[in-house]
C-alpha cells in the first residue's frame, strides 16, 4: 500500500472525475458532494505524508515508484518515475488541503455545467499533484502542460467579463514558456547520453550528475528559467496573471494562487536550479534584481487597484517576489522561510481569494468603493478578514510572519544584502495597500444602500475559511512542524547548488527568530507597520 | 529464351505487391458493382471498401520484417513500405467512414467516390513500396488522377470545380517539375534505380556536385514539394482543400501527403544521401518557412476548413523538421507523425462533416458559436483532436512532435526545434479560437438538427481513441516506427 501512495494519492482523483462523469447532470448537489467526497479521499489519502517522521532526518527522495513507461530502445526511454521529499512533501499537501476548499467555495457560485467544473477539477488535481511529485523531466513536462488545459476551460467558460481575452493569455503565456522548456529538456537528455552517461529515462537524479559545458548551461538554464519565471509569475512577465486571476472564477483563483503559481517556484526549487548551478551563479543577481523589481512595483500597483480581486493578484506578484528572493539567498533560513512562504502564500491569498468570492456573491461587484462600514453589517466576516489581511501583511504570530522575517533575513545573510533591503519595503508597502483596502471595504459609514441588507456569512462559507484560518495561527505560532521537515531536504539542496554544506541550522521557533532579528537592523523597519 | 522468360518471372515476385494487388483488383470490381447498383444506394459500396482495405491489411502484414523485393528490384515491400501502406490504409478507411452520410447530404451519393478513393491509395501504396524512380512516377500519377477528380467531385459546385481544376494544373505543372528531374538524374547516373543511384554518386563523387545532378535533385525535390504542399509551393493548398469535398480534404492532408513523404524520403535519403549537404539548407529553409506560412496565415482564418488547410502545410514543415534531421530518431518521427497526424486531422474533419449543414456554410467560427454545449461529447472530442494538433500532452500530436524534435536535437538542429516549439506556440491560438468559439461564446446557433451518423461517428470516436493511446502508451507504435527505418 504505501509504496503505492503516491499514486494512489494522484491519480485518485483523476478516477473520481469519471465517477462524476457518470452522474446526471442536471443535479448540482450530487455532483459538487461527490466532489467534495473525492477530494477529501485525496486528502487523507496523503495524510500519512504530512505525519511521516522520515523526512525530519532524510532530505531525500521518498515513498519512490519506477515503472518503465516509454522506451523506444535508442532512441529515448521515459520512465513513471515518482518521488517526494521535504520540499515537495508540502506543496503535495497543500494541493489535497486546498482542493476540497475550492470545491466547498463553489456552492452557490457555480450554477451552470456544474459537472463540466467538477471534472476539470478533478483533472486539475491529479495534474498539479503529478507535477510536483514528478522525479523524471519528461512525466513532469506532461502533468506541466495538463495543467494548462483545465485552467483554461475553468477560466473561459465560468471567468468574468473579459474572461475570453484573459485564458486565451494565460494559456499560451505558459505554453510559450514550456515549449522553450521542452526544447532544453529533449537537448540534456541527449547531452546526457553523449557524454556517456548511463542514465535511465529522464530521470532528474542523474542529470543532476550531469556536468555541463558552463556556456551550455547557461542557455539551458534560461529555458527553464524562463519558462518557470512565466508561471511564478516574476517580473516583467507576469501580465498574464492580473488578467487570469481577476476573472477565473473563485475556485479557479484560490487554486491558482495557491498552487499553480508555487509550481513556478518549486521549478526553480527542484529543476533550474540543482541542474544548472553554474549559470544560476552567473544569473543569480539579475534574477534577484528581478524578484525584488516584482516585489515593489507589484505591491505599487496593488495600491492603486479599484478592484478587491485585482489587487489581491497583484499582491501575489510581490510576495512571490519574496519567495523568489528567499530562494536565491542559497541558505538554509532564506530557502526554508522561502518553502514556508509558498504554503503561506497558497494560504493567506487563497484565503483573500475566498473573502473576495463571499462579497461578490452577494454584491456582484468587486469595486472598492463600492463598499464601506460592511464591519457593521457583517461582525464576522470583518473578524476573518482581519485576520486573513494581517497575516498576508505579515504579522507576528501569523503564518506570514514567519516566512517573510526568514526570506529577509536569509537574503541579509547572503550576498543579497543590498536586495533585502529594497525587498523590506515591500513589506511596509503591503501593509499600506492591504490596511488601506480593508479600512474602506470594512469601515466607515455603511452608505451604500445596497450593502444595508447584506448577511454574515454562512455556516458553508464559515467551514470553508476556518482550516486555512487554523493554520494562519499554526504556522505562525509553531512554525517547527513544517520547518523541521523540510529543513533536510533543503540543506540537501543548498548542497546540491552551492557545492557546500550550510554551515548553520538556525532553530526557527519564533522565539528564536525573535532573538536572531535583534542582530539585525531590519527589525526596526520591520516592525513600523505592526 | 525459356530461361530469360523464367528468370523474368522469379523476378517478378507478387508478394511484393500483393497488397496493392489486392486493393487495384477490389477497386475494379466495386466500379463494376457500381455499375449493376441502384442510383444512389452507396452503403453496400462503402462497405466493401472497408473490407477491401481490411483484407489489403492482411495481406500487407505478412510483409511485416519479410522484406519483398519485387520486379528486378523496382519494388520493395519492407517495412518501410508496410508502415506507410498502414497509414493509407487507416486514412482511406476513415475517410470512407465519414463520407457516406456526408455524400447523401451533399446530393452525391455516387458510388465512383469510394472506387476512387480505393484507386489513389493504391497509387500510394506503390509511391511508398516504390525503389525505382519510374515506379514511383507510376505511383504518383494513379494518386493525383484519381485525387483530381475527387477534389472536383462535386461538379454542380462551383468551389469544387475550381479546386478540381487548380489541383489538376498545378499538379500536371509539379509533375513536369519531377518528370524532367527524374531525367536529369537519369543523364547523369545512367539509372533510374534508387539503389544503383546511390551508389553510382558513391562511386564518383564528382557527380554529386555536377549541375545537372543538383538541378535535377531540385527539380526533382520541386515536384514533391508541390504535391506536399511546402512553403512557397503551398499556394494551391488552401483553395483547394476548401473546394473539395470535406471527407477528400481530410484524405489528402493524410494518405496522400504521407505518400508523397514517403517517396520524397526514399529519393532523398537512399539515393541522393551524398547531396545531403546541399538539400539539408535549403530544406531547413523550407521547413521555417513552411511552418511560418502556415501558422500565420491560419491565424486569422474564419472557415474552418480553409483554417485546418493552413494548419496542415504548418504540420507538414514540422514533419520536414524530421527530414532535414535525416537521423534515424528523426526519419521515424516522422513516420509516426505521418500516422499521428492522420489520427487527429481525419477526427477534426469527422466532427465538422457531423456539424456542417448542406453545403457547409455554417462551417465558420461563429457558425459553431456554443456548439460544445449543445452537443458536450462531441465537443470534447474535437477538443482532444485540437489539443493534440497543439501538440498538447497526452496526445499523439505531442509524442508525435516530440519525437521529431528530438530528431532535430539530436543531430545537432537546435535552431530549427525552437522555430519549431515557437511555431507550435504560434498555432496555438487559432486552435484554441475554435475552442473559444465552442465553448465561451453563449450559443446562439440551435444545434437540434447535427444527426449523429453512425460511420461518421465511429471514425471520430476511433480516432479520438488512437490519438489518446498514441499520446499516452505511445512506445508500442513509436517502435514500430523505428523498426520501419529505410
Amino acid at each position: 500500500m504505501s509504496e503505492h501512495l503516491l499514486s494512489l494519492m494522484t491519480f485518485f482523483p483523476i478516477l473520481g472525475m469519471l465517477i462524476v462523469l457518470m452522474l446526471p447532470k442536471n443535479n448540482g448537489g450530487l455532483l459538487k458532494g461527490a466532489t467534495l467526497v473525492v477530494t477529501l479521499i485525496t486528502f487523507v489519502i496523503s495524510l500519512p505524508l504530512a505525519l511521516d517522521p522520515v523526512f525530519k532526518t532524510s532530505g531525500a527522495m521518498h515513498y519512490k515508484e519506477f515503472t518503465e513507461w516509454i522506451n523506444v530502445g535508442g532512441y529515448f526511454q521515459m520512465n513513471y518515475n515518482v518521488g517526494i521529499d521535504g520540499i515537495s512533501l508540502w506543496l503535495v499537501m497543500l494541493t489535497t488541503f486546498i482542493m476540497p476548499i475550492a470545491v466547498l467555495s463553489t456552492w452557490q457560485a457555480v450554477t451552470k455545467n456544474v459537472k463540466g467544473y467538477m471534472a476539470l477539477l478533478l483533472l486539475l488535481e491529479t495534474a498539479m499533484l503529478g507535477a510536483f511529485i514528478a522525479l523524471d523531466l519528461f512525466l513532469f513536462y506532461i502533468f506541466w502542460e495538463l495543467m494548462l488545459i483545465p485552467m483554461y476551460f475553468m477560466i473561459g467558460i465560468w471567468g468574468g467579463a473579459n474572461r475570453i481575452y484573459a485564458a486565451v493569455k494565460f494559456f499560451i503565456y505558459t505554453a510559450v514558456g514550456s515549449l522553450l522548456m521542452l526544447v532544453a529538456i529533449i537537448y540534456i537528455y541527449y547531452a546526457a547520453i553523449n557524454s556517456g552517461m548511463d542514465i535511465s529515462g529522464f530521470s532528474i537524479a542523474d542529470f543532476y550528475n550531469l556536468s555541463l559545458d558552463p556556456a551550455l548551461q547557461k542557455w539551458l538554464f534560461l529555458a527553464f528559467a524562463f519558462s518557470f519565471a512565466i508561471k511564478v509569475p516574476m517580473f516583467p512577465v507576469h501580465t498574464w496573471l492580473p488578467d487570469a486571476h481577476t476573472e477565473a472564477p473563485t475556485a479557479g483563483s484560490v487554486i491558482l494562487a495557491a498552487v499553480m503559481l508555487k509550481m513556478g517556484t518549486y521549478g526553480y526549487v527542484r529543476f533550474a536550479m540543482p541542474l544548472f548551478p553554474e549559470a544560476l551563479a552567473c544569473y543569480l543577481p539579475y534574477l534577484a534584481g528581478l524578484a525584488v523589481i516584482g516585489i515593489v512595483y507589484g505591491a505599487l500597483v496593488a495600491m492603486m487597484q479599484k478592484d478587491v480581486k485585482k489587487l489581491v493578484a497583484y499582491s501575489s506578484v510581490s510576495h512571490l517576489g519574496f519567495v523568489m528572493l528567499g530562494i536565491f539567498a542559497l541558505n538554509t533560513i532564506g530557502m526554508s522561510g522561502a518553502v514556508l512562504q509558498m504554503i503561506n502564500h497558497g494560504i493567506s491569498t487563497g484565503a483573500l481569494f475566498l473573502i473576495v468570492g463571499f462579497i461578490y456573491e452577494r454584491r456582484h461587484t468587486r469595486l472598492i468603493s463600492e463598499f464601506g462600514g460592511l464591519s457593521k453589517q457583517m461582525p464576522v466576516f470583518a473578524v476573518i478578514f482581519m485576520i486573513v489581511t494581517l497575516s498576508s501583511i505579515g504579522l507576528p504570530a501569523t503564518n506570514g510572519f514567519v516566512g517573510e522575517f526568514m526570506i529577509l533575513l536569509g537574503a541579509f545573510q547572503s550576498e543579497l544584502r543590498w536586495f533585502a533591503v529594497v525587498a523590506t519595503s515591500g513589506v511596509i508597502l503591503a501593509a499600506v495597500y492591504m490596511l488601506w483596502m480593508f479600512q474602506r471595504v470594512m469601515f466607515g459609514k455603511l452608505d451604500n444602500p445596497k450593502n444595508q441588507n447584506l448577511k454574515d456569512l454562512s455556516i458553508r462559507e464559515l467551514c470553508v475559511v476556518a482550516p486555512l484560518l487554523l493554520f494562519i495561527f499554526w504556522i505562525g505560532v509553531y512554525p517547527n512542524t513544517f520547518l523541521e521537515k523540510m529543513n533536510p531536504a533543503v540543506n540537501q539542496l543548498i548542497e546540491q547548488v552551492t557545492g557546500e554544506k550550510p554551515q548553520v541550522v538556525i532553530p526557527v521557533a519564533p522565539a528564536a527568530v525573535h532573538g536572531h532579528a535583534a542582530q539585525h537592523d531590519e527589525v526596526s523597519t520591520h516592525g513600523q507597520h505592526h | 529464351m525459356e530461361n530469360l522468360v523464367q528468370t523474368a518471372m522469379q523476378n517478378v515476385n507478387f508478394a511484393a505487391i500483393m497488397p496493392s494487388l489486392v486493393l487495384a483488383c477490389f477497386s475494379m470490381a466495386l466500379l463494376l458493382i457500381n455499375a449493376f447498383s441502384r442510383r444512389g444506394a452507396t452503403a453496400h459500396v462503402a462497405g466493401i471498401s472497408l473490407l477491401a482495405l481490411a483484407v489489403t491489411g492482411f495481406s500487407a502484414l505478412s510483409a511485416w520484417n519479410n522484406t519483398q523485393v519485387g520486379f528486378s528490384g523496382h519494388v520493395v515491400l519492407d517495412n518501410f513500405a508496410v508502415f506507410f501502406t498502414f497509414v493509407f490504409l487507416i486514412s482511406a478507411a476513415l475517410t470512407v467512414l465519414m463520407s457516406d452520410s456526408y455524400l447523401k447530404r451533399e446530393g452525391y451519393p455516387i458510388g465512383e467516390f469510394y472506387s476512387l478513393i480505393l484507386f489513389s491509395t493504391v497509387g500510394a501504396m506503390i509511391m511508398a513500396s516504390g525503389t525505382d524512380l519510374m515506379t514511383i512516377f507510376l505511383g504518383l500519377e494513379v494518386l493525383s488522377v484519381s485525387l483530381y477528380v475527387l477534389a472536383g467531385f462535386f461538379r454542380g459546385q462551383k468551389k469544387s470545380n475550381e479546386a478540381g481544376l487548380k489541383y489538376f494544373l498545378l499538379g500536371a505543372f509539379s509533375t513536369g517539375f519531377l518528370l524532367y528531374g527524374m531525367a536529369l538524374i537519369y543523364g547523369v547516373t545512367g539509372t533510374t534505380n534508387l539503389v544503383d543511384i546511390s551508389s553510382h554518386f558513391a562511386l564518383t563523387p564528382q557527380s554529386a556536385t555536377n549541375p545537372v545532378a543538383i538541378a535535377g535533385m531540385l527539380l526533382m525535390a520541386t515536384g514533391f514539394l508541390f504535391k506536399i504542399a511546402i512553403a512557397p509551393f503551398h499556394m494551391w493548398a488552401p483553395d483547394v482543400y476548401e473546394g473539395s469535398p470535406t471527407p477528400i480534404t481530410a484524405f489528402m492532408s493524410a494518405g496522400p501527403k504521407a505518400a508523397a513523404f514517403a517517396a520524397f524520403m526514399r529519393i532523398f535519403l537512399v539515393s541522393l544521401t551524398s547531396m545531403q549537404a546541399t538539400w539539408e539548407m535549403a530544406f531547413w529553409v523550407l521547413a521555417v518557412l513552411t511552418m511560418i506560412a502556415g501558422n500565420f496565415l491560419a491565424l486569422n482564418q474564419q472557415n474552418l476548413k480553409r483554417m485546418l488547410a493552413y494548419s496542415s502545410i504548418a504540420h507538414a514543415g514540422y514533419a520536414m523538421v524530421g527530414l532535414v534531421a535525416a537521423n534515424a530518431i528523426g526519419v521515424s518521427g516522422v513516420l509516426y507523425y505521418m500516422l499521428a497526424y492522420g489520427f487527429m486531422n481525419i477526427g477534426a474533419f469527422a466532427v465538422l462533416i457531423l456539424i456542417g449543414k448542406k453545403g457547409e456554410e455554417n462551417l465558420t467560427l461563429d457558425g459553431i458559436r456554443g456548439f460544445g454545449y449543445k452537443r458536450p461529447l462531441l465537443g470534447v472530442l474535437l477538443t482532444i483532436c485540437l489539443f493534440s494538433l497543439m501538440g498538447i500532452p497526452p496526445s499523439a500530436g505531442f509524442s508525435g512532435k516530440f519525437y521529431i524534435f528530438a530528431g532535430a536535437l539530436n543531430a545537432g538542429f537546435v535552431w530549427l526545434a525552437i522555430l519549431g516549439v515557437l511555431n507550435s506556440a504560434v498555432s496555438l491560438y487559432y486552435y484554441l479560437r475554435v475552442m473559444v468559439a465552442m465553448y465561451f461564446k453563449d450559443p446562439q446557433e440551435d444545434f437540434e438538427w447535427i444527426k449523429l451518423t453512425p460511420g461518421a461517428t465511429i471514425c471520430v470516436v476511433i480516432s479520438v481513441i488512437a490519438v489518446l493511446y498514441m499520446g499516452i502508451l505511445p512506445s508500442g507504435i513509436m517502435s514500430l516506427a523505428r523498426q520501419a527505418l529505410l
